[in-house]
């Protein structure tokens, strides 16, 4: 469980984050959506302690970032798995090295017991033939795949994704959030997603954070999205024609 | 303007602080370092090599062409050629030649790894990447020397090639030459300016890659500052070390 209180952070005279408190349960994938600029990527990389907010608190199970000292920030972070927009897969190292490095890194396993615990990775990605594979030779859903296998790899007890879809086809973007859902409640990990994809939102959404201008403007679960008469929510979530008739039949629907 | 580059200096002062603190665990950085030799230190060899041997000759053929006067022994010609591959040659300009190609290796390949997150991918999973990065480039430079005395070798051997075989010195000659009014101290000071350098060159390409901001365009332009930086740094450290030990 990870939980934020009254986060603000500013750049130079530009206030991006104004106060944000919110609770990001564990075993649930929590999405945080919003317009460009609205403050989303300062967010989770304030989650993940590339940015120091100057007000608030992030408390991971009781933890409170800011009043760790280094060795205990250290050992935080190898609890944390992170999906990079772009992957951000190491380019001189094979699949199976990628996804073996936190372990190699980290633990004191035997190389025979990485392999095994890689394998067993791969295989829940669902990635075949891939292993001895360098990730230019592969293609850009695979590559997310590589890299949710090794975030996951370590066992981490908090998963955060940065746009995990970005790029993808449609179908591979579902196949890549199904993933990430499945994970997240077989391994009973806080997952949080900073997307765009609305079709994210409809998908995997059990909790929904909506920020507008640093401030959070609403949250809530992807049924209770649907109902919400919040006029920034509903402008952003369904501007497209087809999220509105999608909208429109599910409230036909819940009337009935 | 002055504030920017005092900042820089802290900044670069602060990254090398950070390279000898939190280490990477041993069986990790072994591979890395092995890898760094191959990339930095074997991949040289070839061009070292290639550029001693003629440059050697090059120097060993305007020497002779320049003795007119008859009074002028032929063996000064293998004396020059010494002096010049080994007090100036190989230590520093190969060490130039090494800042475009190793150093411009280093930064593009850091800022590369920058602008595509690697580096964020190892500092939340909680690695010192400056340590994982930078540590093993520096101790692959520990072999440095071996470059510049394989540099030093072929550039003496160019130039006894040139002279003899161009008929400007008989071996004999040229071989006196190379003994006439040796110090052992250049040797020394030689090779204390080529560990000066390694470290140079380890650093602060490495520096300009690890703290690059933008995208694909800007590691190309990080990559030639980062070769001017380095050929500044080498030009005074040579000047300093040059006035401090010769002078």
């Amino acid at each position: 469980m990870i939980e934020v209180k009254n986060l603000e952070k500013t750049f130079g005279d530009q206030k991006v984050l104004k106060g944000i408190s919110t609770l990001f349960e564990a075993g649930k994938t929590n999405l945080i959506i919003g317009q460009s600029g609205s403050g989303k990527t300062v967010f989770l990389k304030s989650l993940l302690g590339i940015h120091t907010p100057e007000v608030g608190t992030i408390s991971f199970d009781g933890r409170i970032y800011s009043e760790l000292d280094k060795d205990e920030k250290r050992e935080l972070r190898t609890e944390i798995g992170m999906v990079f927009q772009g992957s951000a897969l190491f380019d001189s190292m094979t699949v199976e090295e990628n996804v073996g490095f936190p372990l190699k890194m980290f633990t004191n396993k035997t190389t025979e017991e990485i392999k095994e615990r890689v394998n067993i990775v791969i295989n829940r990605v669902n990635l075949v033939d891939a292993n001895h594979k360098k990730p230019s030779e592969i293609s850009g859903g695979m590559q997310k795949r590589v890299a949710i296998a090794r975030a996951i790899v370590n066992n981490p007890k908090y998963l955060f994704c940065d746009e995990p879809n970005s790029g993808l086809d449609p179908k591979t973007a579902i196949v890549i959030d199904n993933l990430i859902q499945e994970i997240t409640e077989e391994y009973n990990i806080t997952t949080v997603i900073n997307t765009h994809d609305m079709n994210s939102v409809m998908e995997i959404g059990e909790k929904i954070v909506f920020l507008k201008n640093g401030l959070l403007e609403w949250e809530g679960s992807k049924r209770e999205i649907f109902k919400t008469d919040n006029a920034a929510v509903t402008d952003f979530v369904y501007s497209s024609e087809l999220f509105k008739k999608v909208r429109k039949m599910y409230l036909e629907e819940d009337n009935l | 303007m002055l504030i920017r580059y005092l900042s820089q200096i802290g900044r670069y002062f602060i990254m090398l602080k950070e390279v000898f603190s939190k280490p990477t665990k041993w069986s990790m950085m072994k591979q890395l370092i092995l890898k760094e030799i191959d990339d930095l230190i074997i991949d040289s060899l070839g061009i070292v090599s290639f550029i001693s041997f003629f440059v050697g000759g090059v120097v060993a053929i305007q020497t002779a062409l320049n003795l007119t006067n008859p009074l002028i022994p032929k063996y000064l010609i293998g004396f020059a050629t010494r002096q010049s591959v080994v007090l100036e040659f190989a230590p520093t300009f190969i060490s130039i030649i090494m800042a475009g190609k190793m150093g411009s290796f280093i930064t593009s390949s850091i800022g590369t790894m920058r602008v595509t997150e690697q580096i964020d991918a190892l500092e939340v999973m909680g690695v010192n990447a400056v340590n994982y990065l930078v540590f093993p480039k520096i101790i692959a430079l520990l072999l440095y020397p071996f470059v510049i005395s394989l540099s030093m070798f072929l550039g003496i051997l160019g130039g006894w090639i040139a002279a003899v075989y161009g008929g400007f010195a008989s071996s004999p000659e040229f071989i006196t030459g190379l003994q006439e009014d040796f110090i052992p101290f250049h040797i020394a000071y030689a090779f204390i300016k080529t560990i000066s350098f390694a470290m140079i060159l380890a650093t602060i390409p490495s520096f300009h890659g690890f703290y690059m901001k933008g995208g694909a365009l800007e590691v190309g332009k990080a990559s030639t500052v980062s070769f001017v930086w380095t050929s500044v740094v080498i030009i005074l450290v040579n000047y300093i070390l040059t006035q401090l030990l010769l002078s």
